[in-house]
C-alpha cells in the first residue's frame, strides 16, 4: 500500500564506505545476478550484443572526479542503490500500491505483479534508484536481498545482501539503523556517515562514510631524515656505529 | 500497516546443488560455488555463482567478472565445433569439420615438423594456467619455440624479483596486509591478485593505515590511496632510487639484515679494464669472499660467526683490491644525481614529498617496529627468540615493469624493501609458497632441438651469464623464434611472444611451418601494431603461400585471432572441463598457506547449448601428443598413456611422487605434496570444494629465505628436493658478466651493435635510463605519454562478449588532462586523432584532471573489431572502442644507422607499452564518427545472438 | 525529462476535453438540439478519452491499468484516474439526460465542472508535487495546467456557442490571456528555478562539496539507460527559446488575434475553429518544452548541474 508506514521495527539498511571503494563494479555484477533469478526475476537486457545494450540494474557505481582548490584532484568511486528511504516519495506516488515500505524492516519494495509501469516512483526518486526493466516492463529496484537476509535456504552467515557479501574490499555494510550500537549505526557515528541529498527531505536509511583527507603533496615539506650523528665521514661513518653496535 | 498485505516469500529455493570449482574470468582465480538449478529445458543451468567463503585467495568475495561468469558461459560468441579455413586469412571463412578431422589434420602437419625439424613449430600460449603441461608437451615435442604470454605482460617483474630475492609480487608474494603500517603501490591497476589487493586494501583502511599510490592516474586504487604519487611515466626507478638516497644518507637501513640475508658484505673486485672487474671475489670452491673485521682476513660469506665488513677496501690474498658490494652501493645512491631535488623534476614529484616519504617509511620500518614472539632457527642454525617486523610493505606491477628500462626499476624497489628489513618479516612483504624460489633452485634455459626427440630440459629458466645464452653455432644468431635467451634480450626468462609473429613473418632468424597458439589474441589485443601483424598474418610470398604457411588455435570464442587460424580447435568454456591449477605452474597460495586447484565440468558441454561439440584443449593436446608418439604420452605399444587431462592430472609424476596437483596424494589419499597417485584424488579436491590447503607451520611464517622450519616444510611438501640456498642479490653478478662482455671479455661476445646498450643498461646495481621510445624521437613532437590501465569490470578483450560486462565498459575514452585539452581545444566529447612515431588513431575524448599532466590513459582492450565476439557490426566497441595497440609498433624507431630494437627491455625483452609517445590534435567535427582505425567486419560462423535477455525468468518467485 | 509523445498528447487534449467538460457543466449557451447534445459532449469526452487513452501507451502494463484507482488516498495519479472516471462517468450521464429530455441539469453540470477541473488539477498535481523536478514543484504549475484547459474549453464553447455570443468571444480572449500570462510567470519563474536554487547541486548529491568541486568522470556503464534516457533529456538553450517563440506564436498570438477579429470585427464564429487549432498547436509545443526543458535531481549523478 502506498502510504508509508508511520514507523518500521527495524531499519535496514547499507553503509557503503567511500574511502575504501575502489570501484571495481563488484557489488553491481553480483547483485544483477543474484536478482535475476530471485525476488525480481529476471532483469532484463535488449540489444545485448548489439549496438546500443540496455539493462535494468539495481545498483550502479558512479566515479566522480573532486577538485579541491589547493590540492590536486582526487577521484571517489560511488556506489549508489536504493536508499531504503523513510520518507520514501517513490511509495507514496504509486498510484496501484505496488511501491511499497515494510513496516518491519522499513525495506522499500515493488511488488511487480501490481505495477503497471507509469514510471512515476522513478520520477519521484532523487536517487535514480528505480529503473524500468526493458523486458519486463515494471519497475525494478534493490530489494536489500529480502529474498536472501530471512532465506533458511541459504546459510546462516550468508543472509546478507549479496553486495555486501562479495564486495572484495569490505566497502560495504548491512544493518539495523534503529539499534544504536548496530555495526552500522557505529560507523556513521564514528566516521561521520551522511545522507545524500538531504535537501529533498527522503530521510535515506542507507547513509555514506565520507573519504578521509588525503595528504598534500606539499604537507610536511620541512620533514627529512637527517643522519642520527651528524658525522663528518657522513654515511660511511655511521656505518661504524652501526656495526659497532651490532659486535 | 503498510505493505502489510505483500505476501513475500522470504525464504524462496535458491538451487538444486552448489558445485565448487575454481573461476576463471581472470587468472586470479578465485574459489566459487557455482548454484545449478534445473532450466526451462530441463537441463541444469547456472542460477548463481558465489564466492567460496572457504578459498584461501577469495574467502567469499567475488569480482564483477567472476559474477558476470553466467553470461560468459552462455556467450553466443562460443565456439561449437573445429573449424577449417574455406576462405581467405582473417576473413573469418570457415567450414565445421568433425573432431576426428581436425585431429588428423593437426596431427600430419606437426608429425610432418618434428620429424624434419622441430624448430618450425611455434607453440606459444596466452594467459594460460597450464603452463606445465604444455611446456612438457613442447619439450616432448622438441621444439625450442615456446613460452606463454609472460614476455609481453610482466616478466620485469617476475625477473627482477626472482634474481634479487627469490620471488616477486604478482603471484609470488603479497604485504602483510595485518600487520603493516604503512602501504605503497606503484603502478598497479587491477593485477592477477584482484581480489586479495583489494581485500588486503579494505584491511588496511579498516585499521586506518596509510596507504601510498604510485601512479600517473589516480583511479581504482590509487583514488582510496591516502596520497597520491601522479609520477610521470618511465621515471619510478629515479623517484625509488631518490627514496633510497634518502635512507642510506641518513642511515635509515636494516644492517643487521643486510649482514645476514643479503649479498651487502661480499667483495667486489676493482680490476678495472680487466675481465674480473666488477665480480665478486671467490674462494676455490667458488664462495664469494667477505671481509671479517674481527679476523681482519676475507672469508666465505658461508662461514658461521664472522664480522662482515660493509665498507673499507680490502686487498685479496692474490693483490686484487676489492670493495664490500654495499660501499658501492652506498656511493652510487649518496651521489647527488638521486637527491630528491636532483629528480624532482623528471619525475614531477616535488623533492619534499620524496623527502617526506623516505622519513615516512623509516618512521614505519624503525620506529614503529614489530616484534612477534616466534622462535625460529636460521638456516645457519642460529636460534632467534622473535621475529623483528619492519612494517612497511610495497606492491608494484605493470606500472613500473611494462618500460624498457622495468627491469632495472623492478630491482630498484627490492633494493629499497631490502635496505630496510622488509622482506618477508612482520609487516612487510611476504613470500607465497612455493616462494621463496632463488635462480639456485630454477631451471636454466634449454635449446637444441633435434628431428624427433625431446628438447634436453624445459625450454625457460634464469640464465646466470652469456654463456648460457641460446644462440646457435656463429655464437650470434638466436636458437629461438623469438630470439629469447640472445644478445637481444639475454634474461628473458618468460620469452618474447610478442615478436613470434613478425620474426616468423620476417623469416629472422628463420621462417616456421607450423604456428600452434591457445589462448591468446594475437591478431589484435595482446600485440603491438595490430593492424600490422593482421598483415603479417595475411602475407603471402611470391608463390602465393601464406608466409605463415599453418596456424592452429585453440579458443574458447569467437576472438579477432580466430579469423587468422586455418584449423581452430574449439575449447569449452571454465565450467565444463577440467583444469589444474598447480603448484608445477603459477600457484594460488597465500602467504600463510599452500594451495591449489582445479576446474571440473559442474555442467556437461553437451547439455550446455544446441549442437555444442568442444573439448578441453589440454585433453585435445594430450590425445595430439599421444597420436604424435610423444614420449610420456604413449607407452611402448604406442598406446595413449592418458585419457584425458583429468587422468594426467593424476597420474602424471614430475618428479617421483611429485604430480601436478599436491593434496591427497598416496594411495589413500593420506600423503600431501608426495605421494604416489590417488585415483580418488579429484573427488577429494572436490569434496573439499576445489582447493587443498597446507598451513605454512607457524615457525615458518616469516623470514623464509632463511628459515630452516621453511626448507624442512619445503621439503617434506615437495616444493624442493633439498635445501636452496637465497642470499638476496642486491648486486647482481650475472649483469656485469654481460657488461664485461660488452666491454670485450670472454669469448662470447655481442654483436657491435649492442656493446653501448649492454654497457649502458646491464648495471649490476639498479640503476634508471630513460625509457627507450621517449630517447629516439623528438619528444618536442610527441610530448606526451598515452598509457592503457586494466579496468576491474573486464578481462582484456574477453569480456566485451558479455551481456551485462559490456554496459559498463561498451566504448572507452581518452582520458585527457586538463590542460592539454585546453592547449588543444578540446571538450568532453570531442574526437581527437592521436598519434605516434608509428601511426593514428581517432578516438573520442574526455577531460580528466587527476592524472599526471603529461599523461593521458584508456581502458584496455575494449576496441573491437567488427563482428568478432558474434557482436553487431555497429557494436559500441567497434565503432567508438579503440585500442593504442595500433599506435605502438614491436620496434622502436630507427636509430641513425637505420637499425631498428624491439621495443622491449634490453635485459629481459619484456615489451615496452607504456613507453608510448604520442601528441593530440582536435579531429574536424562530424555527424556520427567512429574511431580510427575502422577494418572489414570479421565474418560470423555462429547464430545471431537473441536481441534480448530474461535470464532467469523461469525462477521468477510467483506471489 | 524525456519528452514523451504519449503523456505530450494526454496532457493536452484531455486538458483541452475536461476545459470543454467544465464549459458545458457550468451551463455555457450551446446550441439546442440533439445533435447538439450528442456531438459537443462527444467532442469534449472525445478528448477527455482520447488523452487519458494515450496516457496508457505510455505504461508498461495496461492491461493492469484498472489498479490505478486503488491508491487515491496518497497518489495524485491515482487520483487523477479515479477523478478521470467518475467525472466522465457522470459527464455520460448528464449527457444521456441532455439528449433524452434536453435539459442540462445544471445542479448535476456544476458537480462535473468542478470534477473536471479537480481532474485537471490531479494531473498538474502529477507533476507539481515531484521534489525532483524544481521547475514543475509549484503552485504555478496546476494554475497553468488549469488556465489552459479553461482557455481550450472555454475557446470551444465559444465556438460552438450561440453565434454572436460576443460577450463569450471577449471572455475567450481573457481566458486566453491569462492562460499565457501564468505561463510566461511559470517560464519567468522556471528562469530562476533549477536544482540549483533548490540546493541540490552535485555536491549535495554526493556530499563530497567539503572535499572540493564536484563532476562526473565516468558513468556507470558506458551506454544510456533507463534513467539517462527518461530523466537526463537535454535541450539546447537556443533550441529551447525558439521553440518558446513558436509556442507563444502558434498557441498565444495566432488565437488572440483570431478571436480579437471575431470579436471585434464579428467574424464567423467558425475562425474560432483555427484559433482553438492554434492554441492546441501551441500547447503541444509548450507542452513538449515543459518536459523537455525540466531539470531532474538524478541528472547530478550524470553530469548535469556542474559549474
Ligand atoms: N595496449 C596494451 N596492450 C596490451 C597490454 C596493455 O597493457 N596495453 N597488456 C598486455 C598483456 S599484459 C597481456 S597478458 C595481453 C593479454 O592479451 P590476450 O592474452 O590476448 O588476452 P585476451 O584478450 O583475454 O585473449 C585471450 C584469448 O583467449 C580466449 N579464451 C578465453 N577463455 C578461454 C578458454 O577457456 N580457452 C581457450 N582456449 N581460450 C580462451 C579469448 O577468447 C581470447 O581470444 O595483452 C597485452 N596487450
Ligand atoms: N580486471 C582485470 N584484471 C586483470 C587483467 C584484466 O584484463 N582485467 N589482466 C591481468 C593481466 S594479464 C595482467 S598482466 C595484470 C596487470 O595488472 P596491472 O599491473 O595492474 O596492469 P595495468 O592495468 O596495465 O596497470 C598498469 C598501471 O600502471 C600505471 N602506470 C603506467 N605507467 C606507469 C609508470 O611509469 N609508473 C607508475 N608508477 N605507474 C604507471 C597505469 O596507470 C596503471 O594504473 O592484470 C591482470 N588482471
Ligand atoms: S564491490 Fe565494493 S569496492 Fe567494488 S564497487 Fe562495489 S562497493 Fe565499491
Ligand atoms: S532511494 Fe529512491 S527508490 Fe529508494 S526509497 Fe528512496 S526515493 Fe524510493
Ligand atoms: S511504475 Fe509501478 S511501482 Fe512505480 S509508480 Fe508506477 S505502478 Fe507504482
Ligand atoms: S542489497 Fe541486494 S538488491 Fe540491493 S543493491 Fe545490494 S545486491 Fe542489489
Ligand atoms: S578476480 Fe574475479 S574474475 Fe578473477 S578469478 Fe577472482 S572472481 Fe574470477
Ligand atoms: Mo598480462
Amino acid at each position: 500500500m502506498t502510504s508509508l508506514p508511520a514507523s518500521t521495527d527495524k531499519a535496514l539498511g547499507l553503509v557503503i564506505d567511500l574511502d575504501t571503494c575502489v570501484g571495481c563494479h563488484a557489488c553491481v555484477v553480483n547483485c544483477k545476478e543474484w536478482n535475476t533469478g530471485g525476488y525480481g526475476a529476471p532483469l532484463g537486457d535488449i540489444d545485448p550484443y548489439g549496438a546500443e545494450p540496455v539493462g535494468a540494474w539495481l545498483n550502479r557505481i558512479h566515479t566522480f572526479e573532486v577538485s579541491p582548490d589547493d590540492a590536486p584532484a582526487s577521484i571517489v568511486h560511488f556506489p549508489k542503490s536504493c536508499l531504503h528511504c523513510s520518507d520514501a516519495p517513490c511509495v507514496t506516488v504509486c498510484p496501484t500500491g505496488a511501491s511499497y515500505k515494510r513496516s518491519d524492516d522499513g525495506i522499500v519494495l515493488v511488488d511487480e505483479s501490481m505495477c503497471i509501469g507509469c514510471g512515476l516512483c522513478a520520477w519521484a526518486c532523487p536517487y535514480g534508484a528505480r529503473e524500468m526493466d526493458p523486458v519486463e516492463n515494471v519497475m525494478k529496484k534493490c530489494t536489500l536481498c529480502v529474498d536472501r537476509i530471512y532465506n533458511d535456504n541459504i546459510p546462516e552467515e550468508d543472509r546478507v545482501p549479496a553486495c555486501v557479501r562479495t564486495c572484495p574490499a569490505g566497502a560495504r555494510h548491512f544493518g539495523d539503523f534503529s539499534d544504536p550500537q548496530s555495526d552500522v549505526s557505529q560507523l556513521v557515528a564514528e566516521r561521520g556517515g551522511f545522507d545524500l541529498m538531504p535537501e529533498m527531505g527522503t530521510a535515506p536509511v542507507n547513509k555514506y562514510l565520507p573519504p578521509r583527507p588525503k595528504t598534500k603533496p606539499d604537507s610536511g615539506a620541512e620533514r627529512r631524515i637527517e643522519p642520527e650523528a651528524a658525522k663528518a665521514d657522513g654515511f660511511l661513518g655511521w656505518l661504524d656505529q652501526a656495526l659497532e653496535k651490532l659486535g | 500497516m503498510g505493505g502489510d498485505r505483500h505476501d513475500v516469500d522470504l525464504s524462496p529455493h535458491v538451487s538444486d546443488e552448489i558445485r565448487k570449482t575454481t573461476c576463471y574470468m581472470c587468472a586470479c582465480r578465485c574459489g566459487i560455488n557455482v548454484h545449478l538449478r534445473t532450466g526451462e529445458n530441463g537441463q541444469p543451468k547456472i542460477r548463481y555463482i558465489e564466492g567460496n567463503r572457504d578459498h584461501p585467495i577469495n574467502k567469499g568475495v567475488l569480482c564483477a567478472k567472476g559474477s558476470a561468469g553466467i553470461m560468459q558461459h552462455y556467450s553466443p560468441a562460443r565456439l561449437k565445433k573445429p573449424l577449417l579455413r574455406t576462405g581467405e586469412r582473417g576473413r573469418g571463412e570457415f567450414k565445421e569439420i568433425e573432431w576426428e578431422e581436425a585431429l588428423s589434420l593437426a596431427t600430419d602437419w606437426l608429425g610432418e615438423v618434428r620429424e624434419r625439424d622441430p624448430r618450425k613449430l611455434a607453440f606459444f600460449t596466452g594467459r594460460d594456467q597450464s603452463q606445465s603441461l604444455t611446456g612438457w608437451w613442447a619439450q616432448q615435442f622438441g621444439t625450442p619455440n615456446f613460452a606463454a604470454h609472460g614476455g609481453f605482460c610482466s616478466v620485469n617483474m617476475a625477473a627482477g624479483g626472482i634474481y634479487t630475492f627469490g620471488g616477486a609480487f604478482w603471484e609470488f608474494g603479497a604485504p602483510d596486509w595485518d600487520k603493516t603500517e604503512l602501504f605503497m603501490i606503484f603502478g598497479v591497476a587491477e593485477d592477477h591478485d584482484s581480489n586479495p589487493i583489494k581485500m588486503g586494501l579494505g584491511k588496511l583502511k579498516a585499521r586506518g593505515v596509510k596507504v601510498v599510490g604510485i601512479n600517473p592516474v589516480r583511479t581504482g586504487y590509487n583514488a582510496i590511496a591516502d596520497e597520491w604519487v601522479g609520477i610521470t611515466p618511465g621515471t619510478d626507478g629515479l623517484f625509488i632510487l631518490s627514496l633510497v638516497h634518502e635512507l642510506v644518507r641518513a642511515g635509515k637501513v636494516d644492517v643487521d639484515y643486510l649482514l645476514r640475508y643479503t649479498n651487502a658484505p661480499w667483495l667486489v673486485i676493482d680490476d678495472e679494464g680487466r675481465a674480473d672487474h666488477g665480480l665478486f671475489a671467490r674462494n676455490d670452491d667458488g664462495e664469494a669472499l667477505v671481509y671479517d673485521r674481527q679476523a681482519k682476513a676475507c672469508a666465505s660469506y658461508k662461514q658461521v660467526g664472522t664480522s662482515a665488513a660493509l665498507k673499507g677496501e680490502v686487498t685479496l690474498p692474490d693483490g686484487r683490491k676489492a670493495r664490500p658490494a654495499f660501499e658501492r652501493l652506498a656511493e652510487k645512491y649518496c651521489a647527488d644525481d638521486y637527491a630528491p631535488d636532483a629528480v624532482s623534476e623528471r619525475t614531477g614529484v616535488p623533492a619534499a614529498q620524496i623527502r617526506r616519504l623516505a622519513a615516512e617509511i623509516a618512521e614505519a620500518a624503525f620506529d614503529k617496529e614489530i616484534v612477534v614472539d616466534q622462535p625460529w632457527t636460521d638456516m645457519k642454525g642460529e636460534r632467534h627468540e622473535r621475529m623483528i617486523g619492519r612494517p612497511v610493505s610495497f606492491h608494484a606491477m605493470r606500472g613500473i615493469s611494462a618500460h624498457s628500462n622495468g627491469f632495472q626499476t623492478c630491482r630498484a624497489l627490492h633494493l629499497l624493501q631490502i635496505l630496510v628489513g622488509s622482506i618477508d618479516c612482520p609487516g612487510g612483504f611476504r613470500f607465497k609458497p612455493p616462494y621463496p624460489r632463488p635462480i639456485d633452485g630454477q631451471p636454466k634455459p634449454h635449446g637444441g632441438s633435434k628431428p624427433s626427440e625431446p628438447l634436453p630440459g624445459p625450454h625457460l629458466g634464469f640464465l646466470r651469464g652469456p654463456e648460457e645464452l641460446l644462440l646457435q653455432d656463429d655464437g650470434v644468431t638466436p636458437q629461438r623464434i623469438d630470439k629469447a635467451f640472445s644478445w637481444d634480450a639475454p634474461m628473458s626468462s618468460h620469452g618474447l611472444m610478442h615478436m613470434v609473429i613478425s620474426n616468423a613473418h620476417a623469416g629472422d632468424p628463420y621462417p616456421v611451418d607450423v604456428l600452434f597458439m591457445y589462448m591468446a589474441n594475437m591478431s589484435w589485443n595482446s600485440s603491438m601494431n595490430s593492424g600490422g601483424v593482421m598483415k603479417m598474418l595475411e602475407a603471402k610470398d611470391d608463390d602465393g603461400n601464406y608466409k605463415i604457411p599453418k596456424i592452429i588455435y585453440s579458443d574458447s570464442y569467437e576472438s579477432e585471432m580466430v579469423a587468422y587460424a586455418d584449423l581452430v580447435l574449439p575449447d569449452t568454456t571454465y565450467l565444463e572441463r577440467h583444469d589444474c591449477i598447480s603448484l608445477l605452474d603459477r600457484p594460488i597460495s597465500e602467504p600463510e598457506a599452500l594451495a591449489d586447484s582445479l576446474r571440473w565440468p559442474v555442467v556437461d558441454p553437451a547439455t550446455q547449448g544446441e549442437g555444442r561439440d568442444v573439448r578441453g584443449f589440454q585433453s585435445v593436446l594430450l590425445d595430439l601428443g599421444g597420436r604424435l608418439n610423444l614420449p610420456g604420452m604413449v607407452d611402448g605399444d604406442g598406446k595413449h598413456l592418458y585419457k584425458d587431462y583429468a587422468d594426467y592430472m593424476v597420474n602424471h609424476q614430475r618428479r617421483p611422487g611429485v604430480g601436478p596437483l599436491a593434496g591427497w596424494r598416496g594411495k589413500d589419499g593420506e600423503k600431501n605434496g608426495r605421494g604416489e597417485p590417488n585415483s580418488d584424488q579429484i573427488q577429494r579436491y572436490i569434496d573439499n570444494g576445489g582447493f587443498f590447503e597446507a598451513h605454512v607451520p607457524e615457525e615458518a611464517q616469516y623470514f623464509k629465505h632463511a628459515n630452516k622450519a621453511w626448507t624442512d616444510w619445503a621439503i617434506e611438501m615437495g616444493l624442493q628436493d633439498g635445501p636452496v640456498e637465497n642470499v638476496f642479490q642486491l648486486y647482481l653478478e650475472p649483469l656485469r658478466k654481460f657488461q664485461l662482455a660488452a666491454e670485450g671479455h670472454g669469448d662470447r661476445q655481442p654483436p657491435d651493435t649492442h656493446r653501448e646498450r649492454i654497457k649502458r643498461c646491464f648495471d649490476p646495481l639498479p640503476i634508471w635510463y630513460p625509457p627507450f621510445e621517449g630517447e629516439g624521437l623528438d619528444e618536442e613532437e610527441f610530448p606526451f605519454h598515452a598509457l592503457t590501465q586494466r579496468p576491474a569490470a573486464m578481462y582484456h578483450s574477453w569480456g566485451s562478449q558479455n551481456a551485462w560486462l559490456r554496459q559498463i565498459h561498451g566504448s572507452n575514452p581518452l582520458y585527457v588532462p586538463g590542460a592539454i585539452c585546453d592547449q588543444a581545444g578540446l571538450e568532453d566529447g570531442d574526437w581527437a586523432w592521436v598519434t605516434s612515431h608509428h601511426g593514428k588513431i581517432k578516438v573520442p575524448v574526455r577531460r580528466m584532471e587527476a592524472v599526471n599532466g603529461k599523461t593521458m590513459w584508456t581502458w584496455n582492450a575494449i576496441g573491437k573489431r567488427p563482428g568478432a565476439w558474434n557482436l553487431d557490426n555497429d557494436a559500441p566497441e567497434a565503432r567508438k572502442g579503440f585500442l593504442l595497440n595500433h599506435l605502438i609498433h614491436e620496434l622502436l624507431p630507427p636509430k641513425s644507422d637505420g637499425l631498428r630494437w624491439s621495443n622491449s627491455d634490453p635485459i629481459t625483452g619484456q615489451a615496452a607499452w607504456f613507453d608510448l609517445r604520442v601528441k593530440i590534435e582536435k579531429a574536424p567535427p562530424e555527424d556520427h564518427p567512429v574511431s580510427q582505425p575502422q577494418f572489414e567486419p570479421q565474418k560470423d560462423n555462429l547464430k545471431k545472438p537473441a536481441d534480448s535477455l530474461a535470464y532467469g525468468h523461469e525462477w521468477e518467485i510467483k506471489t | 525529462m524525456h519528452p514523451a509523445i504519449s503523456v505530450i498528447f494526454f496532457t493536452v487534449t484531455s486538458g483541452a476535453g475536461f476545459g470543454f467538460i467544465a464549459m458545458i457543466g457550468a451551463g455555457v449557451p450551446l446550441p439546442q438540439g440533439l445533435a447538439a447534445a450528442f456531438f459537443l459532449p462527444l467532442l469534449a469526452g472525445g478528448l477527455a478519452v482520447a488523452g487519458l487513452v494515450s496516457s496508457t501507451f505510455h505504461l508498461g502494463h495496461p492491461e493492469r491499468a484498472w489498479r490505478a484507482f486503488s491508491q487515491w488516498r496518497s497518489s495524485w495519479l491515482s487520483r487523477e484516474g479515479v477523478m478521470a472516471v467518475l467525472t466522465l462517468c457522470l459527464f455520460g450521464l448528464y449527457t444521456l439526460i441532455w439528449m433524452i429530455t434536453g435539459d442540462r441539469l445544471l445542479w448535476l453540470g456544476l458537480i462535473i465542472a468542478l470534477g473536471a477541473l479537480l481532474t485537471v488539477y490531479t494531473t498538474a498535481m502529477i507533476y507539481a508535487q515531484l521534489k525532483t523536478v524544481p521547475h514543475w514543484h509549484t503552485a504555478l504549475t496546476p494554475l497553468c495546467y488549469l488556465g489552459f484547459s479553461l482557455a481550450c474549453g472555454h475557446l470551444l464553447a465559444t465556438t460552438f456557442g450561440p453565434s454572436g455570443g460576443s460577450g463569450a468571444v471577449g471572455v475567450a480572449v481573457l481566458a486566453i490571456l491569462i492562460a499565457w500570462g501564468l505561463k510566461l510567470a511559470w517560464w519567468n519563474r522556471a528562469a530562476a528555478t533549477n536544482l540549483a536554487a533548490a540546493g541540490s547541486t552535485p555536491e549535495s548529491a554526493t556530499g563530497l562539496g567539503s572535499m572540493g568541486k564536484v563532476r562526473l568522470l565516468e558513468s556507470p556503464h558506458s551506454g544510456e539507460n533507463y534513467l539517462t534516457r527518461e530523466m537526463v533529456h537535454v535541450i539546447g538553450r537556443k533550441h529551447a527559446a525558439k521553440l518558446r517563440r513558436i509556442a507563444l506564436l502558434l498557441g498565444g498570438a495566432l488565437p488572440l488575434v483570431i478571436t480579437l477579429a471575431v470579436w471585434i470585427f464579428a467574424m464567423s464564429p467558425g475562425w474560432l475553429i483555427v484559433a482553438f487549432a492554434g492554441l492546441l498547436a501551441g500547447l503541444f509545443v509548450e507542452r513538449w518544452l515543459f518536459f523537455a526543458e525540466a531539470e531532474h535531481a538524478v541528472s547530478l549523478y550524470y553530469g548535469g548541474g556542474q559549474k
